[in-house]
């Protein structure tokens, strides 16, 4: 399998950690959201057949983290984004 | 005041050369380094001030060679900057005051051990040892990659000559890694 990383162009899988789904990155306010939402944030996952946003790490390469648009059921990838840009985008980095 | 001898990563006095067929590895210890990593919204300012102070900063993947520094991209917004140890051995402190706070410097230079590799092509050897496909990259081609589960710097100087930096702790591990490769290739 073959990741396209943005920076550095396509990259040989093996170079990647797995860390899970990239709503990880929505992590609710500790002070403000309640314990419901913390909850939810650390162990309620969807297991889609199909799509799925997930976090992966270029361990063996410029250690970056990357959001990786894959589908579940063909393991084609459609879209890798840096983690840090989807992160700012969604408003996390003030 | 004690009088202290430098030791190399291998815990001698004078840097490690071998040869095998027709390839050199040479350990280099006349090489200061330090990270230079972007402050939060200041690259334009970093790189106004390396300009400056004449501090290349190449985009990524790519390694530029300067006099007297050269450096080489690591990971977005961060570089290696290369420098003469004889001239640059504090190259901290010196690109601390070239560039100013909008930068983060951290002295590497002891963290390392640096080889550089010398044979007709070094292809065959380096396809043994991890995960680059040598012979497309350009010249100037700088990398992080993994071999024999080190996490190694490599830079491409051309088809026959490159360096490698790995962790110093792991400099014999290293280099045995890259003396197996050798002896399966040549």
């Amino acid at each position: 399998m073959i990741i396209h990383h943005p920076i550095l162009g396509p990259r040989d899988a093996q170079e990647f950690v797995y860390l899970g789904d990239a709503s990880l990155i929505d992590r609710p306010d500790g002070m403000t959201a309640g314990v419901e939402a913390f909850h939810d944030y650390l162990y309620q996952r969807t297991n889609p057949a199909g799509e799925h946003q997930e976090l992966w790490y270029h361990e063996q390469g410029d250690r970056s983290w990357l959001v990786v648009t894959r589908n579940t059921v063909t393991h084609e990838i459609t879209k890798v984004e840096l983690a840090r840009d989807v992160a700012r985008a969604r408003g996390r980095t003030k | 005041m004690a009088s202290l001898q430098p030791l190399t990563a291998f815990g001698k006095r004078e840097p490690v050369s071998v040869t095998h067929g027709p390839l050199t590895i040479t350990e280099r210890t006349d090489i200061a380094l330090a990270s230079v990593a972007v402050r939060k919204g200041r690259a334009a300012d970093l790189a106004k001030a390396a300009e400056k102070a004449g501090a290349p900063l190449p985009g990524p993947s790519l390694h530029q060679q300067g006099s007297p520094c050269s450096a080489f991209w690591t990971t977005p917004e961060m570089w290696f900057v290369e420098a003469p140890f004889a001239s640059h051995e504090l190259i901290a402190d010196l690109l601390k005051s070239a560039l100013g706070d909008a930068a983060s410097i951290t002295e590497q230079t002891d963290a390392w051990v640096a080889f550089d590799l010398a044979a007709p092509d070094l292809a065959p050897l380096l396809e043994r040892l991890c995960n680059v496909d040598y012979p497309s990259k350009p010249e100037g081609y700088a990398t992080r990659t993994v071999m024999e589960h080190l996490g190694v710097y490599l830079i491409k100087h051309g088809p026959g000559a490159a360096r490698i930096y790995g962790p110093r702790s792991s400099a014999e591990s290293l280099l045995h890694a890259i003396e197996t490769a050798a002896h399966s290739v040549w």
